[in-house]
């Protein structure tokens, strides 16, 4: 099931870069460095590693990458963002996965003190959304609710348990398994603490499987990744969060502005600029910066606006200056 | 005489040749299963190093996948979530099997059977994913809750564990029958002859002939239930919970083997070993379904000459 869905658009992509490819010749595919010849004549290896949120967006880039330029090899890791900081300020990746910014107190020394140089680059963003079944019906949650919901120790068995106000229907709960950058990123900003959940919750790695348990249940109540939201609506109830300055419903626009607080967040790639004098890592790098809207979409992952393209494209050529 | 030396001599080597044949055909199977237990050896050893053994198989909570004060390694609701699955699949596959088994060997007409015992064995060789997704698409909206009104959640004990019963149907039928049809006829003779009803002599006659290899099926579709992965997998939900309300989902042994291989466990990492420790236990508790098995079949077996 899922693989098929995420198949068809990657295939769909694959079909529009190559008539791209062949047809045009505009700033993007010929510093991309696929021109219009096909199998381009870069080679080499790319390390990279991080955010196991960004490797989906990654992998789609590299597949879609070597699509043109098939004789370079890119490995992605998942080692987390700061386990791949830590890769990366000791030289051994070429490329940082990040879901926050490098951190000036902690990372940014190491970096520093291995003379390691990088820029960065907003690549995408990162948006979860919280749904329940379309009988659930509720429109707002404040993110002290949602901790309530969701945190340690929780015996909240209906919404009634929270406010007396929202509906009295037995919650069955859905989530990501606690290998996604999604739980991380969901149990950081409402739980306090990454990783800290209630336990007797439905999880699984599948995020279709999610959907289908949240329609299938009256009482069903999940999160995950918006662009899940995005392939489901009408069968989804989707529900807004209040941070304290009144509520916000989930929406492409609403997570790139990042006024959907706090479940949306800018992800990053890094790349160094000792890698970035390589022309295989400078092409990926242009490529993904250029394709960004439909390798998010490969990736279900919320795209860049034009302003973000624009400085994505700018830090991109501050990263490589020192290098040249 | 020389001409008749060669033969046999070439012969022998032939028989040699095909005995160390067949030899290393059967001996794939023990070399298989003691190259499986050594693979889940190493990861369980370095398990233990650093979980207490009794906590593994005491411990009542099992989420080895958190973090912090969180992660916990009782086994026991892994275990009850397994067991419980079976014994609904077993309560649906044992009547039918058995009743199906005996409509077989003892009423059905030559003409029915020919066609019902191949559709039955076809039934077993239906892919488990397709029962998995008929559970999950089909049988929990359209029959548990369309059809008989029951709330269940959308991943449910009930569901997978019927649907499981249906799977292991056709096994515990196909065994329990070559058992019956096995007995000897002139038990049924002597049996008729003596004034026996059809019901009588397939009750207390044949069935308690054949109590071995009845016994054989019913463990062999036990074990068959408690490895079976993909139906719990997909509609028996990922909760290692405790307890017996059948509307909700509990993750089975094999199902946390197949989720927790599905998403990025670092290599080495106790997550990593629990998908070993689990394989093990797994292991064991199918092994030990088997020597049961065996022992059954010895006590209860009759020799007919």
């Amino acid at each position: 099931m899922m693989k098929i869905k995420t198949l068809l658009p990657a295939l769909a992509l694959v079909l529009a870069l190559g008539v791209a490819a062949c047809g045009g010749d505009d700033e993007s595919s010929a510093s991309g460095g696929g021109g219009g010849g096909g199998g381009g004549d870069l080679s080499g290896k790319i390390a990279i590693d991080g955010s196991s949120t960004v490797a989906p967006f990654t992998q789609a880039a590299a597949e879609l990458f070597n699509e043109e330029n098939p004789d370079v090899q890119i490995t992605v890791g998942t080692s987390g963002t700061g386990g791949g900081f830590e890769k990366f300020c000791a030289g051994e990746t070429d490329i940082s996965d990040a879901s926050r910014p490098i951190k000036d107190d902690e990372e940014v020394p190491v970096c520093d003190k291995n003379s390691v140089k990088y820029g960065e680059v907003q690549i995408a963003n990162d948006g979860i959304a919280v749904v329940t079944n379309k009988a659930l019906s509720v429109d707002c949650l404040t993110t002290d609710q949602l901790k309530e919901l969701w945190n340690k120790g929780s015996t909240v068995k209906s919404l009634a348990d929270i406010d007396s106000k929202l509906p009295d229907t037995q919650l069955s709960l859905y989530g990501p398994g606690t290998d996604s950058g999604t739980f991380d990123f969901f149990t950081g900003e409402i739980n306090g603490e990454e990783g800290v959940t209630r336990e007797d919750y439905e999880p699984s790695e599948d995020d279709n499987q999610l959907v289908t348990g949240v329609e299938g249940d009256d009482g069903g109540l999940g999160y995950f990744g918006f662009s899940y939201y995005e392939g489901a609506q009408d069968q989804l109830n989707l529900v807004g969060v209040d941070s304290g300055d009144g509520c916000v419903k989930p929406s492409t626009e609403t997570i790139q502005d990042g006024s959907y607080k706090p479940l949306s967040r800018p992800l990053f790639m890094y790349p160094s600029e000792k890698a970035m004098s390589r022309p295989e890592v400078k092409a990926f790098m242009e490529f993904v910066v250029a394709n960004q809207a439909d390798i998010a979409k490969a990736a279900k992952i919320v795209p860049l606006t034009e302003e973000q393209v624009t400085k994505a494209k700018s830090d991109l050529q501050s990263a490589e200056q020192g290098a040249s | 005489m020389t001409s008749l030396a060669y033969t046999r001599t070439r012969r022998s080597v032939g028989e040699q040749a095909v005995r160390y044949g067949l030899f290393a055909a059967a001996a794939v199977s023990i070399v298989t299963t003691t190259l499986i237990i050594l693979s889940l050896l190493r990861e369980t050893i370095s398990f233990f190093g650093d979980v207490p053994l009794h906590e593994f198989l005491f411990g009542t909570k099992w989420t080895p996948l958190l973090g912090g004060d969180q992660q916990s390694f009782g086994v026991i609701p892994l275990l009850t979530g397994t067991l419980y699955l079976t014994a609904i699949g077993l309560v649906v596959a044992i009547p039918l099997g058995l009743l199906a088994a005996i409509y077989l060997s003892e009423y059905a007409p030559q003409r029915v059977r020919k066609v019902i015992k191949p559709v039955l064995e076809l039934l077993a060789g239906v892919p488990t994913i397709v029962f998995g997704y008929f559970a999950l698409v089909f049988f929990t909206p359209e029959v548990l809750r369309g059809v008989f009104g029951l709330e269940v959640n959308q991943f449910n004990a009930l569901s997978a564990g019927i649907i499981l019963g249906l799977l292991v149907l056709p096994t515990i039928a196909s065994v329990a029958e070559d058992a019956l049809t096995a007995v000897p006829a002139s038990l049924r003779e002597g049996a008729f002859g003596l004034g026996a009803s059809k019901l009588q002599v397939s009750l207390r006659v044949v069935f308690p002939a054949a109590l071995s290899g009845v016994v054989a099926a019913l463990i062999l579709g036990a074990s068959r239930a408690v490895g079976e992965t993909v139906i719990i997998l997909v509609a028996g939900g990922q909760v290692a919970r405790l307890g017996t309300d059948p509307t909700v989902g509990y993750q089975s042994m094999a199902a946390f083997i197949a989720a927790t291989s599905r998403g990025d466990i670092p290599t080495g990492s106790i997550k990593f070993e629990t998908i070993f420790v689990v394989g093990m236990a797994l292991f064991a508790m199918t092994l030990a379904l088997n020597a049961i098995s065996i022992r059954l079949v010895n006590r209860f077996r009759q020799v007919y000459e």
